[in-house]
């Protein structure tokens, strides 16, 4: 395993050489320098993770990165399993999706540009997977977020494109702030950023508390959630899920990877890293078990009415991280990992279809769409089987994960284990709900463009179109390697993850097992079968239906409101208070008027100085007397 | 008494060197005919670069391994006061001259095209001001210090008032004034010191003395209104926006760069170290004050519509994590301080000039003029991006050093200055990426229509600060390893100095006379 360094090597050169030399000399050929990089990357880590597989580890210091005082923190890396799951993930993910942009970006001004951003990005999350301390975790999550930002706001010259990928920025740092401090609190508690030495020692500090501003709080309770405020901004869950829809103004391959399959992922990997911490706090894994169900179920809620193609696929996304959080909040991370791997291959794929159907049709809205299986057979196809996947029908790979997180969920010690089971299957009929329907209104029925517009209508080209082939692969056995025990699998996917994040124990017979699965496919079918009666065989039913809860439709509609909310209550308060009490009273009436006032004062007070000096004889005289009279008379009262 | 130092041994007089041959150079242009400008100009460049490379022995030969003053150069002067020509430095002021030597040959390439009146005064004034600038950091004798410290005033108050904008006159007079109210009362201070410690202005000689509990106070206080106006610590910073605004682009980027560094260092320097228990004891309101810098200078950055403006609002709150890293009195918060002094300088030095190389172009600073440079000046567009992300303190830029560093030793010293000056981390993001979407990103704005790109010598003007920037970012121990030394010098002094003597005024009057 000597050359795991050339894994985040190589796209690190390719972006530079890109950046340098795009714009002048690479131009529409910058394509190779990324692809190549990244198609690299993939085959070592792929020779990684056969190492790992036969007991391979790495963890070793490259060089001391800071170091103040009694600080010491170096760019060092870990290579375990569950490294090893992520390099694969994360490589995969990447090759295919840059040889689709280059179909997809074809012709772009900013060709060379797009490749570079993808290349530091693919860097900046290998960085963040093969940290072995806190600190180089963070610059990989400040590093895949600031790439977000350029990508989502890639076309900036469009005001929405520029505002969303500040947005992105902005509300990341919210999570940030408490990750940070997290951060801090574990330097402080352990002395060290270092995953083996901090991960050694949590269990002697399982029961202490901490003074934490004023209120004494259990110490890991503590760090959990404050690591957790991280990944709530990173993985886009409630209160921080905003950015992401937004996000869907970059261009779809980004889509694709940094807001599906990737770096919105890395809050589940952070948690899933953190086991450790996270398994001392009771508090923390209900927080965040809690938070994933919510936002699953929040989101899977808003994806049934949207319109915008990539906006319910985004919703989706929401959804199935809530799902993976669901997960670790029961202590099941190998589950949650596991639907963090199928997931990057469905939901990949998804995003890359609808590119290729936006890449044909030119809008995002599905009401325009419809009829385009006929134009587009291999896009409809693999649409078809990643919605499968997603929808959670048996064999496919998602419903391995899924079906995972769900009886563990069921099975699990945790008191709100029940209740988000019961969320988790509603999501569960939500799921296939809103995929199927976006099926039906894009590709089945009558195309509701212009005839022009049918006119356009085409097949991607093959560099788009095989790309999307071999995701399919991805989407439909990825979960192959996981099958449970109950159908006759060897669960070998949280086995070789085991030694990382232990495996819960689950409570139940073999019956309540077959009958959790059971409720969930059912109930996934109904949702396929819903979706068919609403768009394709009574289509008059959803307008019915949308008019007699005209109220929940428009709240849903609307995404609860949310957005206005954070308008109202934080960034129009905040810029009205910089302008009318900073800048118009605090600086410019009480701190300019004391500053200016102090020369005033002197000035009057010696223009009145001035005025006593009459120059007439009489009133010094008599001032002069007037003091004498006062001092003796000062001391005959002594 | 003399305390240990070591001697310069690099066969020259360095210090006097790097402060007298920039003054020799403006000296000179006095006899150039001021027709001739680009001789004045390239001769400026000439000297700029000859102080710079005549620093570099300071960055090789300096030894990273002892507290005590290095390069020292000790003369006699005025014997009957005891005023001695005293030079030395040690490792929280080595960067800053380092970064004082480069930052003037920034300024002189800036200022190429952009002064067009009296230009040979104008590059008089930049090279006076780097003599004086060296000087400050360099003098280990209080007088020495006090003379080059109002020196400065001089070339800065015109640079401000005769190159200036529309409103300079008023922006000049109000640096002057703030600036010299309080450094009156440090020079009431500083004379205090040289009858109650027998007739001394030698600074290490000084420090170690012990001195009552409350004359420290006070002279804490005397101290601290000249350091404090000149950082600018909230709330004496309302000189520093009109200052930034008037000023030319290099007078901007000195002042951001090297001068308000001066009110840091002068804690660093003397504060901390001749008043140790004053400084623990009035912790609490320089930690309060500072991060009230950082929130308030953040969030009125939010509302700010001219882009220089913003810049040095945005200067406030930097420097206010600069004062809360002195102040949180720990490894990390000190060296994180003094490391976010030399970041501030460089990243918002860099910003100054990039707003100076567009100025140039469009002649306005209102935020609303601009949008979509992107598309018109790529390569500009590039180099702002990195600037702005180094001051959101983004990992791999040296402002995250900085401020991670910051936020950890404040967290130390105080949980809730860390966690507030966090925030202000949050609302840095917030007007940084605003300024720059309005400014490159979307529709292009009219005006900007048809601008050209950077030329050579612009590139040529930013590339050493986007260089520094990612040094300081990936390895930052080249800069930290200067400081840890001096630090833990410092450090135990502060912390372990221990008087609760109490002295009554009549007995300091009694040791003046």
């Amino acid at each position: 395993m000597n050359n795991y360094l050339l894994i985040p090597s190589l796209p690190l050169a390719a972006f530079l050489i890109n950046i340098l030399l795009g714009r002048d000399f690479l131009k529409e050929k910058a394509h190779w320098t990324s692809i190549l990089a990244v198609a690299g990357s993939w085959v070592v880590a792929v020779m990684t993770l056969v190492d790992v597989y036969g007991g391979g580890r790495v963890n070793e210091d490259l060089y001391t990165w800071i170091s103040s005082g009694g600080f010491k923190v170096s760019v060092g890396f870990l290579i375990d399993p569950l490294t090893a799951v992520m390099l694969i993930v994360v490589t995969t993910c990447a090759t295919l999706i840059h040889i689709y942009a280059v179909g997809y970006m074809h012709g772009d001004k900013g060709y060379y540009r797009f490749f570079a951003y993808l290349s530091l990005f693919t860097f900046c999350m290998l960085m963040l997977v093969m940290a072995n301390n806190f600190l180089q975790l963070y610059f990989g999550w400040e590093g895949v977020g600031l790439c977000s930002y350029f990508l989502i706001g890639f076309w900036f010259d469009k005001k929405s494109a520029a505002d969303a990928g500040k947005k992105a920025f902005i509300v990341n740092r919210f999570g940030d702030f408490g990750f940070g401090l997290g951060v801090i609190m574990i330097f402080l508690t352990f002395g060290t950023l270092d995953y083996t030495p901090v991960f050694g020692q949590v269990g002697g500090f399982a029961l202490n508390t901490v003074n934490f501003l004023g209120y004494d709080v259990h110490l890991m309770t503590l760090i959990a959630l404050l690591l957790f405020c991280g990944s709530i901004g990173k993985s886009a869950q409630m209160p921080l899920h905003v950015w992401l829809p937004d996000a869907m103004e970059g261009p779809t391959p980004v889509s694709a990877l940094i807001h599906a399959a990737t770096m919105v992922t890395a809050g589940v990997f952070l948690v899933a890293r953190c086991n450790p911490i996270f398994s001392l706090s009771e508090t923390a894994l209900i927080v965040v078990a809690l938070i994933g169900a919510i936002t699953s179920l929040f989101a899977a809620t808003i994806a049934i009415v949207q319109n915008d193609i990539k906006r319910i696929i985004a919703y989706s996304t929401l959804s199935h991280l809530g799902l993976m959080f669901l997960a670790c909040g029961v202590g099941a991370y190998a589950a949650g990992i596991f639907h963090l791997y199928t997931h990057a291959f469905f939901k990949a794929l998804l995003f890359l279809a609808a590119g290729s159907v936006i890449h044909a049709v030119h809008t995002n809205d599905i009401q325009k769409m419809g009829g385009l299986r006929k134009y587009m057979p291999v896009t409809y196809a693999v649409f078809f089987l990643a919605a499968l996947s997603a929808g959670g029908v048996p064999g496919f790979a998602g419903f391995f994960s899924k079906d995972e997180i769900i009886w563990l969920a069921y099975a699990s010690h945790s008191p709100v284990g029940k209740f988000v089971w019961i969320i988790g299957t509603i999501v569960a009929f939500f799921t296939p709900f809103y995929s199927f329907r976006l099926i039906f209104l894009t590709f089945h029925g009558k195309f509701r463009g212009t005839h022009e517009e049918e006119h356009h209508l085409h097949e991607s080209p093959k560099v788009m179109t095989i790309p999307l082939m071999l995701l399919a692969i991805g989407a439909v056995a990825a979960g192959w390697v996981g099958i449970p025990h109950l159908l006759g699998g060897g669960a070998n996917f949280a086995e070789f993850l085991k030694p990382v994040v232990g495996h819960p124990e689950a409570h139940g017979t073999h019956a309540e097992e077959w009958a959790v699965m059971g409720i969930s496919v059912l109930i996934g079918f109904a949702g396929i079968g819903l979706a068919a009666l609403f768009y394709l065989y009574r289509p008059e039913l959803p307008v019915r239906v949308g008019q007699m809860f005209s109220g929940i439709y428009k709240v849903l509609y609307n995404k609860y409101y949310v957005d206005e909310l954070y308008s109202f209550i934080i960034v129009r308060p905040t810029i009205w208070i910089a302008k009318n009490i900073l800048i118009g009273i605090t600086d410019a009436r009480i701190i300019e008027a004391i500053v200016n006032g102090v020369p005033n004062a002197i000035g009057v007070f010696s223009q009145g100085l001035r005025r006593i000096q009459t120059g007439f004889l009489q009133h010094y005289a008599t001032i002069m007397a007037a003091g004498v009279l006062i001092i003796v008379a000062l001391m005959l009262l002594r | 008494m003399m305390e240990q130092v070591i001697m310069n041994n690099l066969g020259f007089p360095i210090l006097s060197a790097l402060i007298f041959l920039p003054v020799v150079g403006a000296a000179l242009i006095l006899f150039v005919n001021r027709s001739q400008e680009s001789v004045i100009k390239w001769f400026s460049l000439v000297i700029s670069i000859m102080t710079f490379i005549l620093s570099i022995p300071l960055f090789t030969n300096f030894d990273k391994t002892t507290h005590l003053m290095q390069f020292v150069e000790r003369y006699d002067w005025i014997p009957t006061w005891n005023i001695t020509y005293y030079l030395g430095l040690d490792g929280i002021s080595v960067l800053f001259v380092l970064l004082s030597t480069l930052i003037t040959i920034l300024c002189v390439l800036i200022s190429w095209n952009a002064i067009k009146t009296k230009t040979k005064e104008f590059y008089i004034s930049i090279l006076i001001m780097e003599g004086a600038m060296i000087g400050v950091f360099c003098s280990l004798d209080f007088f020495l210090f006090y003379l080059f410290w109002e020196a400065m005033l001089i070339p800065m108050y015109l640079l401000i008032g005769v190159w200036g904008g529309p409103n300079r006159i008023y922006a000049a007079v109000k640096f002057f004034l703030y600036t010299l109210i309080g450094s009156v009362l440090m020079l009431v201070g500083i004379i205090v010191l040289y009858f109650y410690a027998g007739n001394t202005f030698d600074i290490l000689e000084l420090m170690t003395k012990t001195y009552p509990y409350n004359m420290q106070i006070w002279l804490f206080w005397a101290f601290f209104a000249a350091f404090a106006v000149k950082v600018p610590m909230f709330p004496v910073h309302t000189w520093l926006p009109d200052a930034h605004t008037e000023a030319p682009t290099a007078g901007s980027v000195i002042l951001a760069a090297v001068l308000i560094k001066m009110g840091a260092y002068g804690f660093l320097r003397f504060s901390l170290p001749l008043f140790p228990e004053a400084s623990r004891a009035m912790t609490p309101i320089m930690l309060l004050l500072s991060v009230t810098a950082i929130i308030y200078g953040a969030v009125i950055c939010l509302a700010q519509t001219d882009l220089k403006r913003l810049i040095a609002y945005s200067s406030v709150s930097h420097m206010g994590f600069v004062t809360l890293g002195i102040f949180a009195m720990n490894a990390q918060g000190m060296e994180g301080g003094i490391l976010q002094m030399l970041n501030h300088g460089v990243v918002t030095g860099a910003l100054f000039l990039s707003v100076g190389i567009i100025y140039d172009r469009t002649h306005t600073r209102e935020i609303a003029d601009y949008g979509g440079v992107a598309s018109v000046m790529p390569v500009y567009a590039t180099a702002f991006m990195i600037f702005t992300l180094a001051s959101i303190g983004l990992p791999a830029t040296n402002g995250f050093i900085g401020e991670f560093l910051i936020i950890l030793g404040g967290f130390k010293a105080s949980q809730l200055s860390g966690v507030l000056a966090a925030t202000g981390i949050i609302i840095g993001a917030g007007y940084m990426l605003w300024l720059y979407q309005r400014v490159f990103f979307m529709e292009t704005n009219q005006k900007v229509l048809g601008l050209k790109d950077m030329d050579a010598r612009e590139v040529i003007t930013l590339l050493p600060m986007v260089v520094l920037i990612f040094w300081i970012g990936i390895y930052p121990n080249t800069f930290l390893g200067f400081m840890h030394e001096s630090v833990r010098h410092l450090l135990e002094r502060v912390n372990t100095g221990n008087v609760h003597e109490i002295v009554t005024a009549k007995n300091i009057i009694g040791f003046i006379k």
